[in-house]
């Protein structure tokens, strides 16, 4: 039999401070990762520049449509009957100091305008198409790694079956059968509903699959042996032990996802699935373009760039959440 | 060795029917859901001013009225046994596997999937050669050089690539090489092989070259991340330390265990694009599977979408299954059974 030992209580303060205060007059920090990783961030001078294009980005999505001119308006006179392409500015885009970007070949519609429009559309359903694949994928991917087993089987089959369907033919599919007034809803609001269904519902394995891996890996370890012993529930382990953990690979994750997600939008656009026009979308003015790139390279282009920059501005601060939260990193 | 095989051979049917049970779900399923009845369904089906006759013929035909898992029964039967079909006084007869017939045109579907095959296969195979080259190879050398001018330079470009849609690198292309340069034809000048190879060739190089370029940037940048983790195994560390060239540290040792993602990546990404490379098809107007699944949705051509679907993921279960058994080939870790 054991006997305890009685302590005093000056002497079970541990006082590290003390211990360190012979070493210098500089005091060691202790830091988060979270702060590791915006330490690191900040060095890394590209994905800040991704960063910031991603935050103007999302201010022009949300305040943008207010400051611009309306999409829809024709300005007939701007274009030339003959050629029907516009008649002022360089290259024939019509550029001038009310249109920075030019208007339309055709219906004279501004396109600034548009763009900005369309990088609502754009953004809204890229990012709550990510966050139902987030949510999914997370869920799925704790509970697989966590239980194992049979439902560990049963998820990841899930997972291998869903990335073997043809994920775009079904995406115009869905976007095609549901038709107007469905579950209550109409015209766009429907559209961009089904949008995000399609794409963030296809998406989830992606994600699922890395927090699964991560799961299989943390739950070995001591702190979840800890709260068991301790007699926490599953529930409990699940989102207040293992959750926080697996901060780090979700926002990386998403970050990455979103882009992917903003191509997908501009495809189904692209094939005339998206937004319903006049909406403006990117992809849609992309299709607009197919016919007359030839004579009007400069519609092709406005879109396209922006498409481009969007997607890049999220990959290169994607690339550098992982590098600053990789906990293998010096 | 069999075992696995015949093991994952049942596994690919099952997964051969639930991809079709969802394809048919979301066809005669989800539009039940979303309120829609049979007759609209039926109409939706029949053509421009449907009458009330050719609604309730076109009910019968399909066994509209029947529940969802009737039809879907019937047409897996088809495709197993065949399948006879009442055109008025005659019986058609579809041979196994049946398809059904395409509501537009009224022709089996199957030919009509067979007839588009080769300009998809054309295009898919083309580039993933292309990219499967410059993608590894890229990745490789830019993993072996790291931080240096050349590997900066190369990764700039592949996350360049990995962000521009196809359809916008495919119609700046045009725009140079055939509009501007006149090098290459423009869209639609594709020809079968067997018509004129010459022609054939022609026509194919942007779209190869502009679909390449989307994939080799995504496959450098992943080979030079796994390059990177394999590097740094001890078993690299022990191949060096035993004095191996270095050449055959990186081709034996690394390249092997860096190229197993890989191939599963690449099985998944050539399976569906043999299923129709949609986005490039419509860009160059390549008449392949991707084209005749976009215009046949546009139609409501239900089972010509169903076709190309399940043929899609024909593909994509049966090339898994080849990359899982080349995986024992590639990396030694790998023991099936």
């Amino acid at each position: 039999m054991t006997t305890p030992i009685e302590v005093s209580g000056s002497e079970s303060e541990a006082q590290p401070e003390a211990v360190l205060a012979g070493v210098g007059a500089k005091q060691i920090q202790g830091r988060s990762l979270g702060q590791i990783a915006w330490l690191r961030l900040r060095r890394d001078k590209v994905a800040l520049t991704g960063g910031v294009i991603v935050v103007l980005l999302i201010v022009v999505a949300i305040v943008g449509p207010f400051l611009v001119q309306s999409p829809l308006t024709y300005h007939q006179d701007l274009i030339d009957p003959t050629f029907n392409r516009p008649n002022s500015g360089i290259w024939h885009t019509g550029i001038s100091g009310d249109h920075w970007l030019g208007v339309e070949p055709g219906t004279g519609r501004d396109m600034l305008a548009r763009i900005v429009h369309g990088a609502r559309i754009s953004l809204l359903v890229a990012f709550l198409a990510t966050l139902l694949s987030v949510v999914i994928g997370v869920v799925l991917g704790i509970t697989a790694g966590y239980f194992g087993r049979w439902v560990d089987t049963v998820i990841s089959r899930a997972m291998d079956a869903f990335l073997a369907f043809p994920l775009l033919l079904f995406a115009i599919a869905l976007v095609g059968v549901v038709s107007d007034g469905a579950f209550g809803l109409k015209g766009n609001g429907l559209r961009v509903s089904v949008l995000v269904f399609v794409i963030g519902f296809f998406n989830w394995p992606y994600i699922g699959r890395v927090i699964r891996g991560q799961t299989l890996s943390l739950r070995e370890r001591e702190f979840v042996d800890a709260a068991r012993s301790l007699g926490a529930r599953n529930g409990y382990i699940l989102f207040k032990e293992l959750l926080p953990n697996l901060v780090a690979p979700i926002l990386v994750y998403s970050t990455l996802l979103i882009p992917t997600n903003i191509l997908f939008e501009a495809a189904l656009s692209f094939l005339g699935v998206g937004v319903i026009p006049p909406t403006p979308s990117w992809g849609g003015m992309l299709t607009l373009a197919v016919p007359i790139y030839s004579s009007d390279p400069m519609y092709m282009i406005v879109p396209g760039l922006a498409i481009f920059i969007t997607v890049l501005a999220f990959n290169l601060l994607g690339d550098g959440l992982r590098d600053a939260l990789d906990p293998r990193a010096k | 060795m069999l075992a696995y095989i015949i093991r994952r051979l049942i596994g690919a049917v099952l997964m051969l029917l639930l991809v079709s049970l969802v394809t048919f779900g979301i066809f005669f399923w989800i539009p039940k859901l979303a309120g829609q009845t049979t007759d609209q369904l039926a109409a939706a089906y029949v053509g421009k001013a449907p009458t009330a006759q050719a609604i309730q013929d076109t009910k019968e035909r399909l066994g509209l009225d029947k529940p969802v898992i009737v039809q879907y029964g019937t047409y897996l039967k088809g495709i197993v046994a065949g399948q006879d079909f009442k055109a008025g006084p005659v019986v058609d007869h579809c041979p196994a596997p049946c398809l059904g017939y395409s509501f537009r045109t009224s022709q089996p579907v199957l030919p009509q999937l067979m007839d588009r095959a080769p300009a998809t296969l054309s295009l898919a195979i083309g580039a993933s050669i292309i990219w499967l080259a410059a993608g590894i190879s890229i990745g490789v050398l830019s993993a072996l050089r790291r931080g240096s001018i050349w590997d900066r330079t190369a990764m700039v470009i592949a996350l360049g690539g990995v962000s521009l849609p196809i359809y916008f690198t495919g119609l700046v292309s045009l725009a140079i090489f055939s509009y501007s340069l006149g090098i290459f034809p423009g869209g639609g000048s594709y020809v079968p092989f067997t018509q004129d190879p010459g022609t054939w060739f022609q026509s194919l190089v942007l779209p190869w070259v502009t679909l390449a370029f989307l994939y080799a940037a995504m496959y450098a940048r992943l080979t030079r991340a796994g390059m990177l983790e394999t590097l740094g195994e001890d078993y690299i560390r022990t191949a060096r330390a035993k004095g191996l060239p270095e050449r055959t540290v990186i081709t034996k040792h690394a390249l092997r265990s860096t190229l197993t993602p890989i191939l599963t990546i690449f099985g998944l990404d050539l399976g569906l694009m043999l299923g129709g490379a949609v986005l490039t098809e419509n860009t160059f107007s390549i008449p392949g599977l991707g084209q005749l699944a976009i215009s046949s949705i546009g139609t409501g051509d239900l089972p010509v979408v169903l076709g190309v679907t399940l043929l899609a993921a024909f593909f994509i279960v049966m090339i898994n299954l080849v990359v899982d058994l080349l995986y024992a080939a590639i990396d030694p870790r790998v023991r099936l059974g």
